[in-house]
């Protein structure tokens, strides 16, 4: 199929012109996106934008490097936390608070990296899931942070006040770190993860350091989820504890998960799908025909209050369905769609 | 001194309804080595429809408890039937994305069937009635507990070690080919274990619900009883339970000693602390990975 000759084919961003093309293309047709939209679509971009950027950086942890998280929560938290308190408390301008509270994230997941060199799969999962709900908790405590009642989220004051002015700032910053992220990904250290992930003993007999990668890919993730929390905390103006959920992080994985485990087109539209989802089921009562049906039904049998709970059900039903009929998620149906038409139609 | 025994007291109390839910997950886990975090809301559904045959049709308690049994029972074959038979070259991470996706389901399904309001169950016994001994109070829904916990570790542990179903449960864990070649059905076998699972869980849930009752209210059991059968190296029954029981009462020390806030997390500290010296729990055999 795709024949690699040397190295530099192996390593090189873009296989052809016409991916070049599609990519220009798409990149031109983000940046001219808020002119033609209104407002609430811009709002629905941005947060997309924001999730998947946590999608990426998920699945560098969950489908490069093979290890599982449930606390991504916590590091968001983190990130916007971080970011909303060293501007405020510490008076640092906008672009040195945002990476340096996502460099405190990736502190935090050098930190929980440290027991993923010891444990695996159940294990790993219920001490990354105690992280998320630890750090939540810690934060809902300490004063400094604004404890239970939350924390008003500054002005950004870098001439941005718009929510369209905030979006090409976020949607450059989006395409920057996917960029990176598929660089890194070729490189020696996304070769190691991959190799840790298929083979951890082997790896480490090859010459890799297992101790360095793991703790680094939990950083780096953690890192990207910081940066995302940052812009989130912008987003939505206020802050508290009860907005990191558990649900949250089980949200980040969703996606990975329903995009394809180890892709970045993956993480990208199982985020945008997930959110789109997440906002539309929101209200659903105002769908047409479907939420006139559902509304009769609720009012019939189930209870009109609990309505909008619809949506976990609907979830949770994507999430069983990738997982029992497509594993590799939405990626590895784009992956068969294009095997068959190659050969269409002999 | 009474605070401490009262508080060491408290913390059997809810170290039984962790120890429930732990038993719950390590019979799966045992068997097919699946983390179950749909095991809360298996037995939150169970809770309501108890809660349902009590109030609206005005059951009797000992047929609507018999009756969720046996949906209990239902549910988690059926569970297995449905959704964790037909898994493709299922792995860790695609159980746990299965498990919370079924989590998801009955969450949602309960909380549009009953609202998210907090509901009363009526129970036999009086939640808050109790009696005092020394000086100590205990709740007799609390004794309830602890004699369910027991009774079910003992049970189980029996069932396990010299039941014929027992050895065919262990068997299929430790090798499900060679289980089926000497005769054992090993699809039965996931799916009684699956039932029973679900009926221990749901025996948490009906001690919880006289007390409190909403449609999250098993995630804080459901992640400690997880927790505490992680401690406990997810194999061993007793091991679960003594784990539960642990924590049950570090969690409550803590609560009065050092701080009230933090209480709900202390159980998650231990685990990691545990988890790092001990990587695969306090009662199991080291785990060796082969090549």
């Amino acid at each position: 199929m795709d024949m690699k000759k040397n190295y530099f084919e192996d390593v090189q961003l873009f296989t052809s012109p016409v991916v070049v093309f599609w990519f220009a293309f798409l990149i031109g047709g983000l940046y001219l996106l808020p002119f033609v939209v209104s407002n609430y679509y811009i709002y629905v971009a941005n947060y997309i934008a924001i999730n998947i950027i946590v999608a990426a950086g998920l699945n560098l942890l969950v489908g490069y490097a093979g290890q599982i998280s449930l606390g991504h929560a916590g590091f968001f938290a983190i990130g916007a936390y971080g970011t909303t308190v060293l501007m405020v408390k510490a008076g640092w301008p906008f672009f040195f608070a945002l990476p340096g509270a996502a460099l405190v994230a990736a502190g935090f997941g050098f930190i929980l990296g440290m027991p993923s060199l010891r444990l695996e799969g159940t294990y790993l999962a219920i001490a990354t899931l105690g992280f998320g709900l630890t750090i939540t908790k810690v934060i809902g405590r300490i004063e400094l942070f604004g404890g239970r009642d939350g924390i008003h989220v500054p002005d950004i004051s870098i001439g941005i006040d718009t929510d369209k002015e905030f979006y090409f700032l976020l949607i450059t910053m989006t395409i920057f770190l996917l960029l990176l992220m598929r660089n890194l990904i070729k490189t020696r250290m996304g070769r190691a993860f991959i190799a840790i992930r298929d083979a951890d003993i082997a790896a480490e007999t090859m010459g890799i350091n297992i101790v360095f990668y793991k703790t680094v890919a939990f950083a780096i993730s953690a890192f990207y989820a910081g940066i995302a929390g940052g812009m989130y905390a912008f987003v939505i103006k206020f802050i508290e504890p009860e907005n990191f959920t558990l649900l949250m992080s089980i949200l980040f994985l969703a996606m990975v998960v329903v995009g394809g485990l180890g892709s970045m087109m993956g993480s990208i539209t199982g985020a945008t799908l997930l959110c789109l989802l997440d906002l539309k089921l929101r209200k659903i009562l105002d769908i047409p025909y479907i939420g006139e049906w559902l509304r009769g039904l609720s009012e019939n049998w189930f209870s009109i209050t609990g309505v909008s709970n619809i949506q976990y059900i609907v979830f949770g039903s994507i999430m069983i369905c990738i997982m029992v009929f497509e594993p590799l998620g939405i990626y590895g149906i784009w992956i068969r769609t294009k095997k068959y038409w190659r050969t269409w139609p002999f | 001194m009474i605070d401490f025994i009262q508080m060491i007291v408290s913390g059997v109390a809810s170290g039984s309804i962790y120890a429930l839910m732990g038993l719950a997950m390590v019979i799966i886990y045992k068997t097919s080595e699946v983390p179950n975090f749909a095991q809360g809301e298996m037995a939150l559904i169970s809770s309501y429809i108890a809660m349902m045959l009590l109030t609206t049709m005005n059951m009797s308690a000992s047929m609507a408890f018999f009756l969720s049994f046996v949906f209990a029972a239902i549910l988690g074959a059926f569970l297995e039937f449905a959704i964790f038979r037909r898994a493709k070259e299922p792995n860790v991470l695609g159980m746990i994305v299965i498990t919370i996706g079924i989590e998801m389901i009955l969450l949602g399904f309960v909380s549009w069937k009953f609202g998210a309001e907090q509901k009363v169950m009526p129970f036999p016994i009086d939640p808050y009635d109790g009696f005092i001994i020394g000086g100590i109070y205990i709740s007799k829904l609390d004794t309830l507990t602890l004699v369910c916990a027991l009774f079910f570790m003992a049970v189980l542990y029996l069932f396990f070690k010299f039941s014929k179903l027992g050895l065919a449960m262990k068997a299929t864990q430790q090798n499900s080919v060679a289980a089926q070649i000497v005769g054992i059905r090993t699809n039965m076998i996931m799916m009684v274990t699956w039932g029973i699972s679900s009926l221990v869980g749901a025996t948490a849930g009906f001690l919880i619900a006289p007390t409190l009752m909403h449609p999250f209210m098993m995630w804080d059991p459901m992640l400690k009883g997880f927790a505490a059968a992680v401690m406990g190296g997810m194999t061993s029954l007793p091991g679960a339970v003594i784990a539960a029981y642990l924590l049950g009462v570090i969690e409550n020390l803590f609560g009065g000693y050092v701080s009230i806030e933090f209480k709900t997390v202390v159980a998650f500290v231990c685990i990691v602390i545990v988890l790092c010296i001990r990587p695969s729990g306090l009662f199991a055999r080291h785990y060796v990975k082969k090549v």
